[in-house]
């Protein structure tokens, strides 16, 4: 028994294979897709997807945010932008991580949506600083 | 009576124009495989977002308060016109078509007593309109199609529209661009981008299993996707109008080529006429000055 887990990036699919579990990382908490989950649609903060196949991970992969589709056979992940954890640099993901402090120190501290949307960001630059280090061998925790 | 020289030099030229439009055929020719590549790789992203947004909105169609993406604002006063051409020419009718359906649509919407902004996105729209219209356009924006355009284009024009209707600078917004029908055919289609035509919901799951569940709540869930979904949509007639730039510049450029291969036959057989009536004349003039002897 296992399910259609699916990830796409705006610009094509990066990821179409069937595998047991799909652990994806939800604004609300991590969440695994399992066969006969139930119908669930959720957005998605900065962090890693994690596919399984039995006990081990096979794929890992990066999503700066999006949504997920869960239902009982399929697993489709919509995420603004995807990349293969051995292809995360930390050092581009450190610079976008200090321009968008700069523009939050910059910003209106009125403008509480901006605020949220500039700390969902950054909030995704750190997820990914992390995620980059540890596809590092030798780095990993 | 053209000499034999100016023939030559005409034939030399138009020679040279069918090299120019069949190398640009074969290029757009190509350009025109990648784009549709892209297209076609574009497209799960966008069908799973209509899926989904289909879903969210129907489990929360009847309540008030819905955010002014999806239901407008309620008035239909200020027009946001953007059309959407390609920054080069010479692809036939592809971006007149374009400036004429916009022109019509903008005449028409004033005739109704509305108010109209044009946000150009395409040198060539944007040179056209600005001559007509300069006093409507708030902004505009190239496409840049010639390289490969990246979702982050779409994500600006997006989020400058969003954050245009949240301060109230429109009612309604519309697109026209070029429907990508196949490499011969693109149809200039207005689209209404907001308020949102809801699309049909097609999701096979939701028919046979129960209810979907929404984390976080349904209002938060179609509130980051309408804008997203704003989004997608442009970057997928980005992508229609990317190809049908190209397509149409094939089939302009095949037009053009063959045009000149007739025009190079036509001066080719003047030139020979010519020629033999030159010597005809030469002979007679020969012969008659032997015979005078």
């Amino acid at each position: 028994m296992s399910i259609k887990v699916k990830i796409v990036s705006p610009e094509k699919v990066l990821f179409a294979h069937d595998a047991d579990m799909a652990v994806m990382p939800g604004t609300e908490g991590d969440i695994a897709a399992m066969p006969d989950h139930a119908p669930l649609m959720l957005t998605l903060r900065g962090g890693v997807v994690d596919i399984y196949e039995g006990d081990v991970v096979t794929h890992r992969f990066f999503v700066a945010g999006g949504f997920a589709d869960i239902a009982p056979s399929h697993c489709t992940i919509l995420a603004d932008r995807a990349t293969k954890l051995e292809d995360l640099s930390v050092d581009d993901a450190e610079a976008r991580l200090a321009g968008l402090e700069k523009s939050y120190e910059d910003a209106d501290k009125m403008n509480v949506s901006a605020l949220d949307i500039l700390m969902g960001k950054m909030q995704s630059a750190r997820a990914e600083i992390e995620a980059a280090q540890s596809a590092i061998p030798g780095m990993s925790l | 009576m053209a000499s034999l020289k100016d023939l030559r030099a005409r034939i030399g030229s138009v020679k040279s124009t069918r090299k120019i439009t069949s190398a640009m055929k074969m290029v757009a020719a190509a350009k025109l495989r990648r784009a549709e590549t892209r297209a076609a790789a574009a497209r799960p992203y966008a069908d799973a977002m209509r899926r989904m947004l289909a879903e969210v909105a129907r489990s929360v169609a009847g309540e008030g308060g819905q955010p002014a993406l999806l239901t407008g604002t309620g008035q239909d006063k200020v027009h946001l016109v953007v059309p959407m051409s390609s920054d080069r020419g010479l692809a036939g009718a592809f971006n007149s078509n374009i400036n004429r359906t916009t022109r019509n649509l903008v005449l028409k919407l004033q005739a109704e007593g509305k108010t109209v902004k044009i946000l150009p996105v395409g040198r060539k729209t944007y040179d056209f309109l600005s001559r007509d219209f300069s006093d409507l356009i708030i902004d505009h924006r190239h496409l840049a199609a010639g390289k490969e355009i990246p979702f982050s284009a779409a994500a600006e024009l997006g989020e400058q529209i969003s954050s245009l209707l949240e301060k109230g600078e429109f009612d309604v917004c519309t697109l026209v661009y070029n429907q990508f029908r196949n490499v011969m055919t693109q149809t200039p289609t207005e689209m209404q981008l907001i308020p949102l035509a809801l699309p049909e919901n097609d999701n096979a799951d939701s028919a046979q299993v129960a209810a979907y569940e929404f984390e976080p709540d349904e209002g938060t869930l179609l509130s980051s996707l309408l804008p997203r979904n704003l989004q997608v949509q442009l970057y997928a007639t980005m992508l229609e109008t990317a190809a049908g730039e190209n397509g149409a510049r094939m089939t302009a450029m095949d037009n053009a080529t063959r045009n000149a291969g007739k025009a190079i036959d036509r001066l080719t057989l003047k030139y020979n006429r010519t020629r033999q009536t030159n010597i005809t004349n030469e002979l007679i003039e020969i012969i008659s000055g032997a015979q005078a002897v």
